[in-house]
C-alpha cells in the first residue's frame, strides 16, 4: 500500500480512477446490485414487449390488417379486433367524463376549501376506493349495481325513444350489464388516481397568486379560475390521461359487468366487450391463432397504455417543475 | 377602540350578489363531488359486508373450496382460496419489496440527478400504469408457456405489479432521510454501501415498510394477472412451485358470473376475506407510517 502514502493531500487527486479502484469491494459491489434493480424495471418492459408480441406474432402475420375489421369469429377462424378497440374507447371515455369533474372537484376541494385537518380524512376516504379489489366491484357490479340500473336504463330508453340523437345513444337496454355500466365502474376506479394526481399538480400553485387574486377582490370561484386553473392546466390533463390508461386496461371488473357481446353499436346501454375483458374471458379455452390474437391484443393494449402514460407523466412532471423552479 | 370598531360593519372581503352566489354553487358542488364518491364506495362495503358477514366463519375459511355449482350456502368454504393468497402474495412480497428497495436506493443514493436515474424513476412511473392482464400475459409467455401453471408464476405476475410501487414509494422515504446523517457517516470514513445499509435504511424503514403494505394490499386484490398463471383450481396446493394453484380473487371472479344463490353467496363471503385483509394491510401502513412521522420529527 505505498501508493496511498505517496498521494499528497494538498495536490487534488491526479487520477480518480486510483481512487474508485480503492473503493472495497463490498462497495463496489452493492452498488451494481443496486444499478442491477434499477435497471429491472427498464429490462421487464423490454422483456414484456418482446415475449408477448412473440406469442401474438402468428394472430399479426395471419390477419395483417384484417386484425382492425369488426369480425371476431373465433369458431370460423376470424379474428378482427375492432369491436373490442371500440369498446375500450367507449368505457374509457364514458369513465373519463364521469370521473374528471369529480375528482377535480375533490382536488380543489381538499387544496382550496376544507382547512388542512380536514383533508386527510376525505383523501383516506378516497383512496378507500382504490382498495376495494377490482374483482369486489365486478361482483357489486353484477349482482347488484347492474340489476339495479337496468330499471334506471328502461325508463331513461323509454324517455328518449325516437329523439333524433339521444335515442340511439341512450335506447335498448339487454340488461343492466352494459357499456355505460363497465363506464360507471371504471369512472369510481379510477377518481383516486386522478384525484391525487390532481391534487398534487394543484398544491403546486402559488400562495402568492392565490393570495394576489383575493387582494383583488376575487371570489374563491374567480380566484380558482384566474390563479388556480392557468397554473395547473397543464398537469391536470395529464393526471386525466393516467386514469384514462388505468380505464383501458382494467380487467376484471368491466369483464364481469360488460355483457360480454363483441358488437359495434351506437347504444350506450347495450352490452359490448373491450380488450381486456376478452383477453380474461376467452384466453383459458384459447389455443393457436386464437391465443395469439388475444395475446396480440394483450400487446396492443400495452403499447396503447405505455405511450399514454409516458406522456402523461412527462406533462405531470414537466408541469410540476415549471412551477417548483419558478 | 371606538374608531377602528367603525368600518369592520362595511365587509370588504365578502362581495356581494351574483358574484358570490356563483363562488357558493362552486364550494357546493366541490362537497357534492365527494359526497358522490362516498354513495357507491358506502354502497359497496355495505353489501359486502350485508352479505358476506353471515357467510364468513372458520368453517368457511377452513373447508374446501368447491367450484361455483348450486350447493346452498354452508357447503365448501374458501381454504384452498386463503391458502394460495398468502402463498402468492407472500413470495411476490419476498421477491418484489428487496428489488424494489434496492432499485429505490440506487435511484436515490447513486443516480441522484444523473440521466440513467431519471429515466428508471420515470419507467417505473410508466410501469406502475400497465395493466395488471398484461403483466399476466407477460409472465404466461415468458414462464408459463415453458414451465407450466404454478403459484410461482402468479407471484411473479404479482411482483411485477408491486415493484414499481415499492420503488417510487422507498425513493419519496429516502429522499426525506437528512443529508446530515449521510454525511455525518462519510465523515466517520464510512463506506457508501455501509451508510446506505446501516444508517439511510434504517431511518426511512418504517415508510418503506408501509409503502410495501400498501402495494402488497394492491397486489393481493390482484385477479386479471392470476387467471393466466395459475389456473383456478378447488383443491388446496401446498406447494406454490409446482402445479396449478388458486387464490381469493379467482375464485369470487367465478362465484360472481353463477347464477346459484349458494356460489353467490360464497363469492360474497370471499370478497368480505378479501377486503378484511386489504383494509387491515392498509391500517397496518397508515399505523406505521403515524408511527414514523412521530419518531422522525
Amino acid at each position: 500500500m505505498s501508493a496511498v502514502t505517496q498521494v499528497d493531500p494538498a495536490i487534488p487527486a491526479g487520477s480518480t480512477r486510483a481512487l474508485e479502484a480503492r473503493r472495497p469491494l463490498g462497495d463496489r459491489s452493492f452498488h451494481i446490485l443496486a444499478l442491477g434493480c434499477g435497471l429491472l424495471v427498464l429490462v421487464i418492459l423490454v422483456l414484456i414487449a418482446i415475449t408477448t408480441s412473440q406469442q401474438a406474432s402468428s394472430w399479426f402475420s395471419a390477419e395483417g390488417f384484417k386484425i382492425f375489421t369488426n369480425n371476431w369469429n373465433p369458431g370460423a377462424n376470424q379474428f378482427g379486433a375492432l369491436a373490442f378497440l371500440y369498446g375500450t374507447a367507449i368505457t374509457a371515455v364514458i369513465a373519463l367524463i364521469l370521473a374528471v369533474p369529480v375528482s377535480i372537484g375533490i382536488a380543489l376541494l381538499l387544496t382550496e376549501v376544507v382547512p388542512r385537518q380536514w383533508a386527510r380524512p376525505i383523501v383516506y376516504v378516497v383512496d378507500l376506493l382504490a382498495v376495494v379489489p377490482s374483482v369486489v366491484w365486478g361482483l357489486w357490479g353484477i349482482l347488484v349495481f347492474a340489476p339495479w340500473l337496468q330499471h334506471i336504463y328502461t325508463h331513461i330508453a323509454s324517455g328518449v325513444s325516437g329523439v333524433p340523437v339521444l335515442g340511439p345513444l341512450f335506447g335498448q337496454p339487454v340488461d343492466g350489464a352494459s357499456y355505460f355500466t363497465a363506464g360507471i365502474i371504471l369512472a369510481f376506479m379510477i377518481t383516486p388516481i386522478v384525484t391525487s394526481l390532481s391534487r398534487e399538480v394543484i398544491a403546486t400553485v402559488p400562495a402568492i397568486d392565490k393570495e394576489g387574486a383575493y387582494a383583488l377582490g376575487a371570489t374563491r370561484w374567480e380566484m380558482i379560475r384566474g390563479a388556480v386553473w392557468p397554473h395547473s392546466q397543464g398537469g391536470v390533463v395529464g393526471a386525466v390521461m393516467l386514469g384514462l390508461g388505468r380505464a383501458m386496461g382494467e380487467t376484471i371488473a368491466v369483464a364481469l359487468v360488460i355483457g360480454s357481446s363483441p358488437e359495434i353499436t351506437s347504444h350506450l346501454f347495450a352490452p359490448g366487450y373491450n380488450m381486456p375483458s376478452v383477453i380474461a374471458n376467452q384466453f383459458g379455452e384459447a389455443t393457436g391463432v386464437f391465443r395469439a390474437g388475444l395475446m396480440g391484443l394483450g400487446v396492443l393494449l400495452f403499447v396503447f397504455t405505455i405511450i399514454i402514460n409516458m406522456a402523461a407523466r412527462g406533462i405531470v412532471e414537466r408541469s410540476a417543475r415549471r412551477h417548483r423552479g419558478a | 377602540m371606538a374608531v377602528t370598531a367603525e368600518p369592520v360593519k362595511a365587509d370588504l372581503r365578502e362581495p356581494a350578489g351574483w358574484r358570490r352566489t356563483k363562488s357558493r354553487i362552486a364550494t357546493a358542488l366541490m362537497v357534492l363531488s365527494f359526497v358522490v364518491v362516498i354513495i357507491p364506495l358506502g354502497f359497496v362495503l355495505y353489501t359486502v359486508i350485508a352479505k358476506g358477514a353471515s357467510v364468513v366463519g372458520w368453517s368457511f375459511w377452513t373447508s374446501g373450496t368447491i367450484p361455483p355449482n348450486v350447493l346452498p350456502l354452508g357447503t365448501g368454504g374458501m381454504g384452498a382460496a386463503i391458502l394460495g393468497t398468502l402463498e402468492i402474495t407472500a413470495l411476490a412480497t419476498v421477491m418484489a419489496v428487496p428489488l424494489g428497495v434496492l432499485g429505490a436506493v440506487y435511484i436515490n443514493e447513486y443516480g441522484g440527478k444523473g440521466a440513467l436515474a431519471s429515466v428508471v424513476r420515470f419507467m417505473a412511473d410508466v410501469m406502475t400504469g400497465v395493466p395488471s392482464i398484461v403483466m399476466g400475459l407477460f409472465i404466461f409467455s415468458i414462464w408459463v408457456v415453458h414451465f407450466g401453471f404454478s403459484g410461482l408464476a402468479g407471484a411473479f405476475a404479482l411482483g411485477c405489479l408491486m415493484l414499481p410501487i415499492v420503488i417510487r414509494s422507498s425513493e419519496e422515504m429516502l429522499k426525506l432521510v437528512p443529508n446530515s446523517l449521510r454525511e455525518g457517516s462519510y465523515a466517520l470514513g464510512a463506506t457508501k454501501a455501509r451508510v446506505t445499509l446501516t444508517v439511510v435504511l434504517p431511518a426511512a424503514i418504517g415508510g418503506i415498510v408501509s409503502g410495501a403494505l400498501l402495494a402488497v394490499a394492491r397486489a393481493a386484490g390482484e385477479t386479471a394477472p392470476l387467471l393466466f398463471c395459475i389456473l383456478t383450481v378447488f383443491t388446496p396446493n401446498y406447494n406454490p412451485f409446482h402445479g396449478p394453484d388458486t387464490a381469493l380473487p379467482l375464485q369470487i371472479f367465478s362465484n360472481a358470473s353463477s347464477p346459484f344463490v349458494g356460489a353467490q353467496g360464497r363469492g360474497w363471503g370471499a370478497a368480505l376475506t378479501l377486503i378484511a385483509i386489504a383494509f387491515i394491510l392498509m391500517i397496518a401502513a397508515r399505523l406505521i407510517t403515524a408511527r414514523f412521522v412521530r419518531y422522525s420529527r
